[in-house]
């Protein structure tokens, strides 16, 4: 789309039925214009996009005309039949962009409400998708942020809150809610597939007793399988094919190799591979593997300890188990060097599946892209490991060493014996009473002099005996504020909480304080979010940034406090305990940057060697 | 057998004259006897079966006042007041005096802060308690009631705690009524540890109603009632070697006493300390900057 102008041929109709005008419908950023090709047609149309209010058009798979129909807000409806429904679409969309634009967060709002979110954001996306530049433009942007916020209206009001309170900016905002923006933009995740647990190399050929033929039936797939399985045959690979032969040649001879091996026929095998040279490669144990091993039982870990996995059963499953029966293999000895057991393939392949290079569907077109692949990446990982492979030696060794040093066989530490020693408790009484008779002693003269005071308690005792009690000894009045005041904390949420199944304390709560509970808790998280993801301090910014939030945390604070005040009586307890947790988060951020801060202030007193 | 709702009341009540010499105008010494004798009167009209026991709390000595299981002290006859009440201001005139003469020994002394002798009142309290345990199985359920008002003396800690937890073992409900101006810590404690019920009247001029609203009923029914619980208990302790009131302080790790500052010595126990963390801490800080 260009800087916002479509036109198009078009056949304006007041209905459906109507044969319509001809003319072009122009559409720019704020209005319509409709001019028919006969001038002195009447049905001309000039109209801002603000009077749109919806717009319907036909579905592409219908086999209706592609027409596209504008209700305006005083009722009317113009309809447009175009000459392809791909200028119907991209009228549609222009349209729909320039309502959102037009209409703002309040229209989005409306839309919104009529169940149109799809519509919207799918408009959003083509719209965005076709004008890069248009992105950079703050209204479409907005949109976005207002239909999730308009969706998530506690986002909202957190939004107003601490953005439009100054304390945290629109950028800090949307920092960590960027997937909200983003609708859906990788719904499909590039998940690659591994290797199969199966050991296709082992899939039986077919053997045709009659023409003495045995046939292998090879895959890329399976060729992949045994050029990790076995790195001797993809070296040879590498080395062989095409120089000195053919690819053909080169599996006509392994599965020759492997059919010997396979007939358990030891004598020939050995025979034939004195014969052809390459063939005693496939034959032989794999020398690379046979490194890579020794390699490996050099790094393990002696101080490891390991767990077996009994009972997973999973031959019985496709794409699991083995075609080989191993039973039947009896190892004879002085022939090892051209025989493989079972175990051997079968540890092999597992180690290989559990290295787990993925498989790229594009590699498996021929053995020889197969070949190069692998050969590449494993180059790579080798290069990756070679780093690791000297500092995890020595970290290896240094954790041999801490495991073999055993606490008991050391010598014993020299354990201190303190002597009893029992004291006379009359010590300990005596000197008690030294020391308050001393406290006693140190005084200033008190207002009146001890005999006074005790003139004083006379006094009252004769004022008694002699004009007798008060009748009645406590006025009513004050009677009622005393039985008031003792009885109106009695809180009765005591008996009444917990006796509905499935109501929770929450729900219990008026709506107001409810709601209010929530929000607090809702902005609490997010100021501590943002207040601890920006220590340590390293610039100004950060530092203007926490002391912003440390304002707000204290504004919190009180008006946590206030919330607690001015609730009723009979839930406060309640609410203190819901509001703890809240309370003790604010404290200890409030501490932390007091602490930094007289530690920052404490390191700028401090001046270094030599300075005054 | 004896019935649920008994009650011995052992009733403690304040009569240090350095206190009620500044008291407040809403509460003088004559009210708040007065507000008491109507109380006592109350329990012992409440059953036949209630005993009450009133012992004063002075500042150099402690007395029993009345006990009303005691032959002697049964009280008849006519007059402007009732026997009781005249009965109980005469024995009370006697202590001030007593008490009066006790303290002349030490003139010239006068005090800052004058406290009472809780601790004795209160061990005179449990001692008698524990005569009604050992006298046979027919006894009520004996509580003490506090009434005082001189602030805590932090000499007296390690008395008023030993006599708390003792009374927390035999189950005697330790229960305050505070007309003080400030909240006693000691007293907080004890009605926090022993189960009992601390209250602090707002309104002083009522203070009958107080009494008569949560102190008269017995510990059987009060399983029955809402009593007033204070918010928070004030769990200050004061240290051993100053009477200081304290929050924070060193431990002894093998005896718990409480102290102020850090000390080589127990003085209770006589373990050695060895030299305090923080100390070693800024030492080391001290060489590692002037190196």
């Amino acid at each position: 789309m260009s800087s916002g102008q479509v036109t198009k041929r078009v056949k304006y109709k007041t209905s459906v039925k109507d044969a319509g005008t001809p003319g072009r419908l122009s559409l720019v950023k704020e209005r319509l214009v409709f001019r028919p090709n006969n001038p002195n047609s009447a049905s001309k149309l000039d109209m801002q996009f603000k009077y749109i209010t919806n717009h319907r058009y036909t579905k592409e798979g219908s086999n209706k005309a592609p027409m596209l129909n504008l209700t305006s807000n005083q009722g009317a409806s113009y309809i447009f039949e175009f000459e392809s429904y791909e200028d119907l679409h991209i009228c549609r969309d222009f349209v729909g962009c320039a309502n959102l634009m037009k209409f703002g967060h309040k229209g989005v709002a409306e839309l919104l409400h009529r169940q149109q979110k799809l519509q919207i954001l799918e408009l959003i996306r083509k719209f965005i998708q076709n004008n890069p530049a248009e992105m950079i433009c703050s209204s479409v942007q907005g949109c976005c942020k207002t239909i999730d916020y308009v969706l998530h209206s506690e986002l909202q009001k957190l939004h107003q809150q601490f953005v439009g309170g100054g304390v945290l900016t629109e950028a800090e905002f949307w920092a960590t809610r960027k997937k909200l923006l983003e609708k859906d933009a990788n719904r499909k995740a590039k998940q690659r597939g591994g290797l199969k647990s199966s050991v296709l190399a082992e899939s039986k050929p077919f053997i045709d007793g009659r023409t003495n033929r045995v046939t292998f039936n090879l895959t890329p797939e399976i060729v992949r399988e045994i050029f990790s399985e076995k790195p001797a045959v993809h070296r040879a690979y590498l080395n062989f094919v095409p120089s000195k032969m053919a690819d053909k040649d080169f599996w006509t001879k392994y599965c020759r190799a492997e059919y010997l091996q396979r007939s358990k026929n030891i004598a020939a095998a050995i025979a034939e591979a004195a014969e052809d040279e390459e063939l005693a490669i496939f034959l032989k144990p794999d020398d690379i593997l046979a490194n890579e091993t020794r390699r490996k039982i050099r790094r393990v870990d002696p101080t490891l300890d390991m767990e077996t996995d009994q009972g997973d059963d999973y031959s019985h499953l496709p794409d699991h188990g083995i075609f080989r029966d191993g039973s039947k293999e009896v190892a004879e000895s002085g022939n090892e060097l051209y025989q493989r057991t079972l175990l051997q393939d079968l540890n092999r392949h597992a180690a290989v599946v559990l290295q787990g290079t993925p498989i790229d569907e594009e590699q498996l077109k021929d053995t020889q892209t197969v070949a190069e692949a692998l050969e590449r990446s494993k180059q790579e990982r080798s290069t990756a490991s070679k780093d690791d492979e000297s500092s995890a030696d020595q970290e290896r060794l240094k954790g041999i060493s801490q495991a073999m040093t055993i606490d008991d066989l050391r010598g014993s530490n020299d354990h201190h014996l303190a002597p009893l020693w029992i004291k006379d408790p009359r010590d300990y009484f005596d000197s008690r009473q030294a020391s308050s008779v001393k406290t006693s002693i140190e005084a200033t003269k008190g207002t009146m002099s001890s005999h006074e005071s005790y003139g004083l308690l006379r006094e009252s005792i004769s004022q008694i005996k002699s004009m007798g009690l008060n009748h009645p000894v406590v006025a009513s009045e004050v009677a009622q504020k005393v039985l008031s005041v003792l009885t109106h904390n009695i809180s009765s949420t005591k008996y009444n909480l917990g006796k509905k199944p499935g109501e929770s304390l929450l729900d219990s709560l008026p709506t107001s304080v409810r709601d209010e509970l929530l929000h607090h808790h809702i902005s609490i998280e997010e100021l501590m979010k943002h207040f601890w993801s920006s220590y340590p301090i390293t610039n100004k910014y950060l530092n203007t940034k926490v002391t912003k939030l440390k304002d707000e945390m204290s504004k919190m604070d009180s008006q946590l406090q206030k919330l607690k005040e001015a609730v009723q009586p009979d839930i406060r307890h309640q609410i203190t305990l819901l509001i703890r947790p809240m309370q003790q988060a604010l404290e200890a951020a409030m501490q932390h940057y007091d602490a930094e801060q007289q530690k920052r202030a404490s390191k700028a007193r401090e001046k270094p060697n030599g300075y005054s | 057998s004896f019935s649920d709702d008994v009650s011995l009341l052992v009733v403690l009540i304040d009569t240090n004259p350095f206190f009620w010499s500044t008291s407040s105008s809403s509460l003088n010494f004559h009210q708040f006897v007065s507000h008491v004798l109507v109380f006592l009167d109350l329990i012992v009209r409440l059953s036949q079966l209630n005993q009450i026991v009133v012992i004063a709390t002075g500042h150099n000595t402690c007395d029993y006042i009345y006990d009303s299981s005691l032959d002697t002290d049964q009280v008849t006859g006519e007059g402007e007041l009732p026997a009781l009440y005249s009965f109980v201001l005469q024995r009370l005139e006697e202590f001030v005096n007593k008490d009066e003469k006790l303290g002349a020994k030490q003139e010239g002394l006068s005090e800052k802060r004058a406290s009472s002798l809780l601790s004795g009142s209160l061990s005179m309290a449990l001692c008698y308690i524990q005569r009604v345990f050992r006298s046979g199985p027919l006894h009520p359920q004996p509580r003490i009631l506090c009434l005082q008002g001189s602030p805590d003396g932090s000499e007296q800690y390690v008395s008023i705690m030993n006599a708390i937890f003792s009374a927390q073992r035999s189950m005697v409900p330790i229960d305050c009524c505070y007309v003080g101006s400030h909240n006693s810590a000691f007293l907080q404690q004890a009605s926090y540890i022993t189960g009992g019920v601390y209250v602090k009247p707002q309104h002083l001029e009522g203070l009958y109603q107080y009494l008569a609203t949560v102190f008269a009923v017995d510990l059987h029914s009060r399983s029955f009632l809402q009593l007033p619980r204070p918010a928070g208990v004030d769990f200050r302790a004061s240290c051993f070697c100053h009477k200081t009131t304290i929050d924070m302080g060193y431990v002894c790790s093998v005896c718990l006493s409480i102290f102020c500052k850090h000390h080589d010595k127990c003085s209770t126990c006589g373990s050695v300390f060895g030299k305090a963390q923080l100390d070693a801490a800024s030492d080391r800080k001290r060489k590692a900057s002037e190196s």
